[in-house]
């Protein structure tokens, strides 16, 4: 075990797999010299030079686009969004390409590629710089879409991202990149790109989150059990695929759901989620499924206290959760 | 509008000195082309030609959901296909592009399985329209029916044949002029010339993007214009004459091939059908026009290109019976073949094995 930072999971896991395997590439604005905005890929072109750590243009359809080429050409390319509010420009390229690709060629072309994406707010970063994009993604048969928010889980799902045979969006909350630290396993860790995790066990309400809601779902968990509500906290870290299993076995359990996501509300994630649980659990509710989710505004203001009212944060989950436990 | 003089820009591209030399022998001769040769691209001019006409034929009798004609382009098509070295370069073709399929192999058969969307179909076993082409042998990829996403793919290919050290191999791509429109060919262009990729843009103008001329399309006279913003030759060609699309293209990658960087070739050339079968073009271009080219037209030109080298009537004669009688058997054979089932519909989401969205296994 070794305890690190989610940014540092990525880069670490980064660094293994490309050193592992010659075939990744990575491509982005700044991250050659810069070592990415963030830091991610510090010290890759210096390692593995500019052939394989590509600073492109200003240009996120081509990074995307070139991207795809090359993993047909038996690449392992790595595309990354400098932060998710910049995917419009590729939305083309992943969408009705790589998506389609290996559907449209019945197999004979496959698109073995991650796009990674910083999402998220809470970093005063303004309209465009604090973006949900996952829902956009969750939508498509073709992609998968992950949102792991821990070292461990960062470690083991990106290692897998980049073995897969499919196009992955791997989206990481930049506000936790550096907050949240956790011991990561050593060695060749891998977590399948699929399940999610139970983070917490409780009896009362079950809780359903990514991102830095789940970090605040868990806080607000810790809160509620000072009063005698233990709550259960699923980490939905994969949104396609959708755990469907794990997610009706843990509504059961408790028979009160409430899904707590960054994302503004409607037709988002949490939709999914809560209609999933009505369709096949309903019989087992005790209450109707909640949702706490972002309000209807088109992107997050810079000023602070806006962004403090649109982001989730343990006390708003708290009082839905009390809101539940009481239904 | 009538046909514009084709204009080459001898001395405007660094590439006048792997210009093929002339001689005053035969055309053929001088472009390192047999008699034989000159035959074969003329037989797959005319096939392209004669399953064009059949597939719109096929529509207006009901028996083909959809076509898009290929007529006017055989020259451009054939002569720039033939810079193309099956399974080692790449080749992203573009949705009119039968005669570019027909020269890495592809069938009449093909592209009937194809235009009735059977199960047959190799491209995409009835998913995609026709024209479609996707072949992992022949390095022929997969593309979608949408404008200009294709150049992106041609210029990942050429970085992989770079990283890999595949060297002489080249990216052959595809388009209409007005697929030199979205932004994703420029960031292509942009990106090959920034990193000397092995890509060739290869264009044919057609005028038209359904109803949309090319002065509605680019302000520059040609789209081999657009070439000097990236720093890469352009080359203009006949596109109605098959000589000249080959020796244009070949200038362009043989550039492409000696590790130069990318290269352009526009292919000056015509549509004669409709956009597709539900286009209808009365309501943008005269009869007259479609006519004025059609006296330029490139399967005729290469039949009497062929007839003044020496070919004799009964010889090409003989060509068209063979081909006529292949399109009827590929057209009855594809015809009788099975369509898709409903539940095959189902695959090749994910790779094989990898779980559903959700949670069972393919």
């Amino acid at each position: 075990m070794t305890e690190k930072s989610n940014v540092q999971a990525v880069h670490d896991t980064l660094l293994g797999e490309f050193r592992r395997d010659e075939r990744h590439i990575l491509l982005g604005e700044d991250v050659g010299v810069r070592g990415g905005v963030f830091r991610v890929s510090d010290g890759f072109i210096e390692e593995f030079g500019a052939d394989r750590i590509i600073d492109t243009p200003v240009a996120e359809s081509s990074i995307v686009g070139i991207a795809i080429g090359a993993a047909i050409g038996g690449l392992r390319p790595v595309a990354e969004m400098q932060f998710a509010d910049f995917h419009a420009p590729a939305f083309e390229q992943i969408v009705n390409e790589a998506a389609r690709m290996r559907y449209r060629s019945v197999g004979a072309f496959g698109v073995p590629l991650v796009i990674r994406m910083p999402w998220g707010g809470g970093v005063r970063g303004a309209l465009y710089h604090s973006q949900s994009v996952e829902a956009f993604y969750a939508h498509v048969p073709g992609l998968k879409v992950v949102a792991p928010s821990t070292p461990a889980d960062i470690t083991g799902m990106l290692r897998s991202a980049l073995r897969d045979a499919d196009p992955v969006v791997f989206l990481e909350h930049k506000a936790i990149y550096r907050s949240v630290k956790g011991d990561v396993p050593d060695g060749d860790y891998t977590i399948p790109l699929g399940p999610a995790d139970v983070k917490r066990e409780g009896a009362d309400i079950t809780v359903y989150a990514y991102g830095i809601s789940l970090h605040h779902a868990l806080a607000a968990a810790e809160r509620l059990a000072a009063d005698g509500v233990q709550a259960t906290v699923v980490d939905v870290r994969s949104l396609r695929p959708l755990d469907a299993e794990t997610v009706l076995r843990e509504a059961r359990k408790t028979g009160k759901c409430l899904i707590v996501y960054e994302d503004n509300r409607l037709f988002g994630a949490g939709a999914e989620i809560a209609a999933l649980i009505a369709e096949e659990a309903f019989e087992d509710l005790d209450a109707p499924v909640m949702r706490l989710g972002g309000p209807e505004i088109p992107a997050m203001p810079f000023n602070k206290p806006q962004e403090d009212w649109f982001m989730p944060s343990p006390e708003k989950i708290a009082v839905k959760m009390r809101e539940l436990a009481a239904y | 509008m009538t046909p514009m003089a084709v204009r080459t820009r001898e001395g405007s591209t660094p590439d006048n000195a792997n210009e093929v030399a002339r001689s005053s022998g035969p055309r053929h001769d001088a472009l390192g082309l047999s008699l034989d040769d000159v035959k074969r691209m003329y037989r797959l001019m005319l096939m392209t030609r004669l399953v064009s006409e059949r597939i719109l034929q096929l529509n207006r009798m009901g028996r083909t959901p959809f076509g898009a004609g290929t007529d006017g382009h055989e020259a451009a098509q054939i002569g720039a296909a033939w810079c193309i070295r099956p399974g080692k370069d790449w080749t992203v073709p573009y949705y009119r592009d039968m005669g570019v399929s027909f020269v890495l192999g592809f069938t009449a058969l093909d592209e009937f399985r194809a235009v009735l969307g059977k199960a047959t179909d190799t491209n995409s076993a009835g998913r995609a329209m026709l024209n479609m082409f996707s072949s992992p042998e022949r390095r022929v990829l997969s593309r979608s029916v949408l404008v200009g996403t294709e150049f992106p793919h041609a210029v990942g290919l050429a970085l992989a044949l770079r990283n890999r050290k595949e060297d002489k191999c080249v990216v052959f791509a595809f388009g209409g002029e007005a697929s030199t429109s979205p932004g994703d060919f420029h960031e292509a262009a942009n990106f090959a010339s920034i990193h000397k990729l092995p890509v060739v843009f290869v264009i044919e103008n057609n005028l038209l993007a359904i109803s949309t001329r090319f002065e509605k399309q680019m302000a520059v006279a040609n789209v081999a214009d657009r070439a000097a913003a990236y720093a890469m030759p352009g080359h203009i060609a006949d596109g109605m004459d098959v000589l000249d699309s080959y020796e244009k293209t070949r200038l362009a990658a043989d550039h492409a091939r000696a590790g130069k960087g990318p290269a352009l070739v526009e292919l000056k050339c015509y549509r004669y059908q409709p956009h597709t079968s539900d286009d209808d073009d009365s309501r943008y271009r005269t009869k007259q026009e479609v006519e004025e080219w059609k006296a330029r037209d490139p399967v005729k030109r290469g039949r009497e290109y062929l007839l003044g080298a020496g070919a004799s009537e009964p010889d090409l004669e003989a060509i068209r019976v063979e081909l006529a009688n292949e399109i009827e058997k590929a057209i009855a054979q594809a015809e009788s073949e099975p369509d898709p089932r409903p539940e095959d519909a189902l695959t090749h989401v994910y790779a094989e094995g990898t779980p559903r969205p959700d949670g069972t296994r393919a």
